[in-house]
């Protein structure tokens, strides 16, 4: 599996998680379309937050690295690295390339 | 059988951190430990990790190792803390640096950490340490007084962030307890300091443990964003 695969099934498996603890019309499909924030998204500020939490625990899991997701490079980007699950893998992967991981 | 809830205690290679520690493994806590020495605790139920609480790679090691070894996380004391009587004249800015990192970095860091790992269950319990130095504007302590002013306001609004996942934040403010921290203080200000409490005596470390408790009751969940001074000072 690439980094990049590796990377959406840690993102998947958060989801998955995440969709335990809600409504059945609010779970979130594990898709690189979802979309996370903004205009068409699910979530709520809360839930975005209690999201990203269960991602970086997976990130953490997965590549032994702990990232902080929401720092002020991520929420001072014009376009917002969280707009979706693919947007916010590849912003993942720019982490992971910082740290020294990388395919 | 049920496992164990756990407690994740600051500051426990002594005083009021080590008597914490062996009053909640007294009640059949499990309790995970730090301090910056290596500790050898011979107790099947307690594991310490050595670091600097300010250390923030080391604190997410640390919180990342309890996720995947110990399971879930019921409460947090953030008890570590360190101070220097000094006028703010003679203040070395380090020193500043280093009570700043400890009693106010150290503490946010932990909140964070533990609140993730918290609100996975939906529910927890954070008990930060303020002090009768911030009320009492204690001179010679002004920026440990300081440091600690930023826990109580960090408490209030983390009580407000963190009520949606169920997690209540709280703090004591201790009087002086014959510890450490206190050691360089002169008897004859440690005196004047006491006589300005409404109950004018040392603090005990069963005074601390008996409010901690109390935050920690299953029937205070509904108590957030509280500061409760010991000694009747206000």
């Amino acid at each position: 599996m690439n980094e990049t695969s590796q990377i959406l099934a840690a993102i998947y498996k958060a989801i998955e998680e995440f969709n335990l603890a809600r409504q059945e019309t609010d779970r979130l499909e594990s898709s690189p379309e979802t979309r996370l924030f903004g205009s068409g998204a699910k979530l709520d500020s809360l839930a975005l937050v209690h999201l990203l939490v269960g991602i970086e625990q997976q990130i953490n899991d997965t590549f032994r690295v702990n990232l902080t997701l929401a720092s002020d490079r991520a929420m001072s980007r014009q376009r917002s690295p969280f707009r979706t699950v693919q947007t916010l893998a590849e912003f993942v992967g720019e982490l992971l390339a910082e740290q020294g991981h990388g395919t | 059988m049920e496992p164990k809830p756990l407690v994740v205690i600051t500051g426990t290679s002594r005083g009021i951190g080590r008597f914490l520690a062996g009053h909640f493994l007294e009640r059949g806590w499990a309790v995970a430990g730090c301090s910056r020495d290596v500790l050898d605790w011979p107790h099947a139920d307690y594991h310490h990790f050595a670091l600097d609480v300010g250390d923030e790679a080391a604190v997410c090691r640390m919180f990342s190792g309890i996720r995947k070894h110990l399971g879930g996380l019921d409460a947090l004391i953030n008890n570590a803390g360190v101070a220097a009587m000094n006028h703010v004249l003679l203040t070395p800015l380090e020193t500043a640096r280093k009570i700043t990192s400890t009693n106010f970095l150290g503490t946010f860091l932990f909140c964070r950490e533990a609140a993730k790992l918290m609100q996975r269950k939906k529910r927890g319990r954070i008990v930060n340490f303020a002090t009768v130095a911030t009320p009492l504007q204690l001179e010679g302590e002004a920026v440990y007084a300081a440091s600690k002013a930023a826990v109580v306001s960090l408490t209030e609004v983390l009580a407000r962030e963190l009520a949606p996942f169920g997690i209540t934040v709280n703090a004591i403010g201790p009087t002086p307890v014959k510890t450490d921290l206190i050691r360089a203080v002169p008897p004859e200000k440690m005196d004047r300091l006491i006589a300005r409490q409404a109950i004018p005596r040392f603090g005990e470390f069963r005074d601390v443990a008996n409010v901690i408790d109390f935050f920690l009751r299953p029937e205070s969940d509904f108590i957030t964003g509280q500061v409760i001074y010991l000694g009747g000072v206000s």
